[in-house]
């Protein structure tokens, strides 16, 4: 399967050919361009699907194959860095998913990006993202994935801060790539410690082999915990920053400043999704070696799913609702792998249910989600305004948005037998084995998130009629046939026997429903949407009901908990004003200080080096001195 | 006559001399024409030369040891080489005005004098030999650091320059002078074994460390570096920066493996603190700076730090990155001098604010400087990224896991004021931009091959390898 090199080489291309080309393509040859490569792109992605799944297995489970893989640096005797091309279920799955909605978003842009300045630079920084997001998902060892985790944080910055002339933009994108890369820090201290201890980088040699490799790690401690669990700690912060986890979630909603097509793509499908890919790619070493850090997990996914539905509730700007929204679903994803207790799942053994869940979840959630950021699109385009205010009785404007969206909104509030019921499902069961209180907590979640996608739905089509200076119309064919597409995807693929190609140990398992819990589910879902239709179906009333009878916990959560608030405090108060302030003073009035008075006295003793600052000078001797003493002192004490 | 022979053992520092010789005749031979050509012909014998240090050969060593050359400082020799190759290639605008002219064949002269200094630090086998090197390497840099004869600041910077200099080689020797006190004799090969770690002997190592550190700019060493920086013709600065700091770390990290292993405990100590100090108190310096050279002046404070990491462990690794880390340093830091110098000497405009919206009017500039950038802040996939990553792993290896992590949290501090300067370029907005402006032949090659080195280098897994056949270890 060694065309699967094209998949990567095919957008790497047409970056470098519309970039390079820039204002000298017009913008129907960019976008033409692009749209073609990743049409290409997609049957290749589809063709590879195909291939892998009626040839790869092998004792009734699938095989992780490497048809290309090259030493690329060597370091040191034992350690070496290779690239190279990894297939196994998860990646190509990803790789089915990163194609699709990118190709839909390469369509859907022609329309949406119509005219705007700088549309060829839009379509080359389209082809850096998809090539990086595929080197991710296809990497054979950790250290080239984090290489492409790193350029997709670059191509994600470049593409939120696309309209550079507008200052949110700007430090929207500043400031999520100084989150993530904070946190890939962690991650990349992680990956240090990991492949000292095991002497490679390879994913299949760390996990692959009876574990002794990963055993050794477990010997040496530190604080109190093994270097292992450290290393996948420290890899899963990585993995928190790209998958905006709490507390580390602050710059995706920030992130929406971007184009509208680029939130479907990067901060609903593809980028946002790759921390769970990378704790999934890491499986065997969480459940295997480090339970603890996996049970972690769980609890942040938990915490962050709630806490960002609760903050949904409140958000009055569209995209913002579904950037919380995603954090919450992502947060769904997480608690799906934390809660798996073993690789294996049989109708006797479900340890690895979550696993499976967790995956099925990240490829339908993939789909409805960039339907809905690309129907807000949709919307967005056709009023010029984010804010829900603006809205209300869109429906009879915009039939076919109108529709996708609700589809899209049924599935992710979990109505049966869209995607998104069964894949969510199939979570919840997995959290009700690992504890009664998760399972309930995560109903719960599911309960707000029914609520809040319905609030969003009835306040956009809905409410008011429509008062608005713009005409609103449906959007052009190019922005409605993805959206119709995508709307089949969710539709049909709650069906999709998921089980039967990705699991945790690679052998094919049937999911079966489980009654209970789906009725359950479905309750709680009907009465999030009945809720909300109580409050927002008619006029705007009722819908102040809960501002008023909950003021405090309404403005916290509408300021979203102020977290930002409390970064900024931490930065701007404490570091700003307690180290960085201090220091500056100390230089501007102790150091420049010390130097200008002693100058000022030289220069009224002696007039024939007047201008010259030789007392500073003597200030520099002196320190010269003075340290070299006092390493002396310090050696000596040794 | 056998001593005459052993004169060929010195083949580097041998056609240097040539070179010099030759360009110090050109430039009182050549008429107003000749002179014309003085740039070329200097660049184009230095890139001989180069050729000539490429050439590998054994260790050697002669004249009873005082020179040794070891197969290492041939490749530093030769990193040296094509730093000032760079430098001298951005050097034409310096020559601008008409008065300045005439002390062209001086700048060249000058600089490769300190060059010279440098070969015999890096190659010699005796602390004579070696003081003599470093003075040879510093007392010409500070007339190159006054060359600026119409700017009271680069008269200034001189000053500074040569009373700290001569202040730290009196350390420096005083410290010599414990070592031969306690051990009778001054040869790298025979202190070793007489060298166990009482405090007289460690206090001859420090006080003759410091006249290093001084040259490194190691904190607290460092306060002249602001001041002379700025002062300093640009490109003077960027010699400072990357070859004279070079010199001095390869310096070091021998004298530290060879002559001080039995002081292993003691300089470990020393680095560890003194690294996390040069770290942070550069990085902290340079977030607040405005003009470009006293903030690539501080950036290069912090990026010695870095620099020291590779001497932590004493393990073969750590001198191989830390060679390949001067070689990556070397065209990150040279790029981003030679877009200060083209706009410095276009607009004279050398602060950041200066630089708002330079991509607007200078694509090509921005982008040139956004490189440097990136790779100076240790971003893949640009060279700057490896050598970090490199430096880090050898420290790790040797279990320094608190140092690697304070270190690699600096990178983030770092990275708010690298950013800071592209953002100035790409992102704000100005009114009153500096010009589109055509930057001078010679100095474009020179960023051509900055941008070569900083994309190549890294990716290309042949020059770490070519390095690391020759390190060595603590002895």
């Amino acid at each position: 399967m060694e065309y699967t090199l094209l998949i990567l080489l095919l957008p790497m291309l047409s970056f470098l050919g519309i970039g390079l080309m820039g204002r000298k393509l017009s913008h129907r040859a960019a976008g033409i361009t692009g749209t073609l490569v990743l049409t290409v792109v997609t049957l290749l992605s589809y063709l590879t699907a195909l291939d892998y799944f009626t040839t790869q297995k092998v004792n009734g489970a699938w095989q992780a194959i490497q048809p290309y893989n090259i030493t690329w640096l060597n370091v040191g005797e034992r350690l070496h860095i290779d690239l190279g091309i990894l297939l196994d279920p998860i990646s190509v799955m990803m790789l089915v998913v990163i194609s699709t909605v990118s190709f839909m978003v390469h369509i859907y842009s022609l329309g949406y990006m119509k005219g705007e300045k700088g549309f060829q630079r839009y379509y080359s920084f389209l082809s850096l993202f998809t090539f990086s997001m595929m080197g991710l998902v296809l990497s054979t060892n950790i250290f080239q994935m984090y290489i492409f985790w790193e350029l997709v944080g670059v191509s994600s910055y470049l593409l939120i801060g696309f309209y550079y002339t507008k200052p949110e933009a700007v430090a929207a994108s500043k400031k999520a790539f100084i989150v993530t890369r904070f946190a890939d820090l962690f991650f990349l201290i992680g990956i240090l410690l990991l492949s000292f201890f095991t002497q490679t980088f390879d994913f299949e040699a760390i996990m692959g082999g009876d574990g002794s490799i990963l055993s050794s790690a477990l010997g040496t401690t530190f604080l109190g915990a093994s270097a292992l669990t450290w290393a996948m700690a420290l890899i899963f912060i990585g993995a928190a920053g790209k998958s905006a986890m709490f507390p580390l979630h602050i710059w995706l909603p920030d992130a929406m400043e971007g184009p509208t097509p680029v939130s479907a793509l990067i901060h609903a499908a593809t980028m946002v999704v790759a921390g769970v890919f990378l704790v999934a790619r890491l499986f065997p070493i969480y459940i295997g070696f480090t339970p603890e850090v996996l049970q972690g997990i769980a609890y942040v996914g938990a915490f962050t799913a709630l806490f960002s539905a609760i903050i949904a509730v409140v958000q009055t700007d569209i995209k913002r609702v579904l950037a919380f929204s995603t954090i919450s679903q992502i947060g769904f994803m997480m608690v799906a792998l934390g809660v798996s207790t073993s690789m294996k799942l049989t109708p006797e053994d479900h340890g690895g249910l979550g696993y499976m869940a967790s995956m099925f979840h990240l490829f339908t959630h993939a789909m409805f989600k960039s339907l809905l950021f690309l129907g807000a699109g949709s919307i967005i385009h056709a009023i010029h305004s984010n804010d829900m205010k603006d809205m209300g009785g869109l429906r009879k404007h915009m039939p076919i948005t109108h529709v996708t969206f609700l589809i899209a909104c049924l599935a992710i509030a979990g109505i049966p037998p869209l995607s998104g019921f069964v894949s969510k499902d199939e979570i919840v069961t997995a959290a009700y084995q690992f504890s009664t209180g998760m399972g309930i907590w995560m109903t719960v979640t599911a309960g707000f998130t029914a609520f809040y996608m319905f609030r969003l739905y009835f306040r956009i089509f809905w409410g008011k009629e429509y008062r608005g200076e713009v005409k609103p119309k449906e959007s052009p064919r190019s922005m409605t046939y993805p959206l119709i597409f995508l709307a089949l995807i969710t539709l049909l693929g709650g069906f999709i026997p998921f089980g039967q190609f990705v699991t945790a140990d690679g052998v094919p398992y049937t999911i079966q429903l489980n009654s209970t819990v789906a009725i359950i589910s479905v309750v709680v879902a009907l009465v999030g949407i009945g809720l909300a239709t109580l409050l927002y179906r008619k006029e705007e009333k009722r819908a102040s009901w809960l501002p008023s009878r909950s003021s405090g916990l309404y403005k916290a959560a509408y300021n979203r908990f102020y977290i930002d608030e409390a970064y900024l405090f931490v930065t701007k108060k404490i570091i700003f004003n307690n180290i960085s302030r201090p220091l500056a003073w100390f230089d501007r009035h102790v150091i420049d200080g010390a130097m200008n008075g002693l100058a000022w006295i030289t220069n009224r003793a002696s007039d024939a080096i007047k201008g010259f600052q030789s007392g500073s000078l003597q200030w520099y001797a002196w320190v010269f001195l003075l340290g070299t003493l006092l390493i002396t002192l310090f050696a000596i004490l040794l | 006559m056998e001593n005459f022979s052993n004169f060929l053992t010195m083949r580097e520092e041998l056609s240097l001399v040539v070179l010099i010789v030759f360009l110090l005749l050109y430039d009182l031979i050549a008429g107003k024409r000749g002179m014309r050509y003085f740039q070329p012909v200097a660049i184009g014998l230095l890139a001989l030369h180069t050729l000539i240090t490429l050439i590998p050969r054994a260790e050697v060593s002669a004249f009873g040891g005082m020179y040794t050359h070891l197969p290492m400082a041939g490749v530093v020799k030769s990193i040296l080489n094509l730093a000032t190759l760079i430098i001298f290639l951005q050097a034409k605008e310096l020559f601008s005005s008409s008065k300045q002219r005439q002390r062209r064949g001086e700048y060249y002269f000058l600089t490769l004098v300190t060059l010279l200094g440098m070969y015999f630090m890096v190659s010699s086998g005796h602390f004579l030999l070696f003081f003599i090197g470093l003075e040879m390497a510093s007392i010409p840099l500070s007339t190159l650091v006054a060359m600026d004869r119409r700017c009271k600041k680069s008269a200034e910077a001189g000053a500074k320059y040569i009373l700290l200099a001569a202040f730290s080689s009196g350390i420096l020797l005083f410290g010599i002078s414990y070592l031969y006190g306690t051990t009778g004799t001054l040869y790298f090969a025979d202190m070793p074994p007489l060298i166990s770690a009482n405090a007289l002997q460690i206090m001859g190592f420090v006080f003759f460390s410091a006249g290093l550190f001084f040259k490194l700019s190691f904190v607290p060493f460092h306060l002249w570096a602001g001041d002379v920086y700025e002062g300093a013709p640009t490109n003077v600065t960027s010699y400072l920066s990357v070859v004279s700091k070079g010199a001095a770390a390869f310096a070091l990290v021998v004298l530290l493996f060879k002559v001080f292993g039995n002081l292993i405990v003691q300089w470990q100590g020393i680095l560890y603190a003194i690294i996390i100090l040069t770290i942070t108190v550069g990085n902290l310096f340079a977030i607040r700076q405005d003009n470009m050279k006293r903030f690539l002046a501080f950036s290069s404070i912090s990026q010695a730090g870095y620099i020291a990491l590779g001497m932590m462990g004493g393990t073969a690794l750590g001198m191989n990155m830390l060679v390949y880390y001067l070689f990556v340093y070397l065209f990150s830091n040279l790029a981003a001098f030679g877009v200060v110098i083209s706009i410095e000497n276009k607009t004279g405009k050398l602060n950041i604010s200066d630089y708002n919206g330079l991509y607007s009017t200078n694509p090509k500039l921005s982008i040139v400087m956004m490189l440097a950038m990136f790779s100076l802040g240790g971003i893949p996939p640009f060279a700057g990224f490896f050598s970090k990553f490199f430096i880090f792993s050898a420290a790790v290896e040797q279990g320094f896991y608190v140092l690697v992590l304070i270190a690699a949290l600096n990178t983030v501090i770092s990275l708010y004021y690298y950013l800071k300067v592209v953002k100035a370029m790409f992102l704000n907005h100005s009114d009153n931009p500096i010009p589109t402006l055509r930057t001078e032949g010679y100095n474009r090659v020179s960023l051509v091959l900055c941008t070569v080195g900083i994309l190549v280098t890294g990716i290309v897994s042949l020059f770490v390898e070519s390095i690391s056949a020759f390190g060595f270890g603590v002895q």
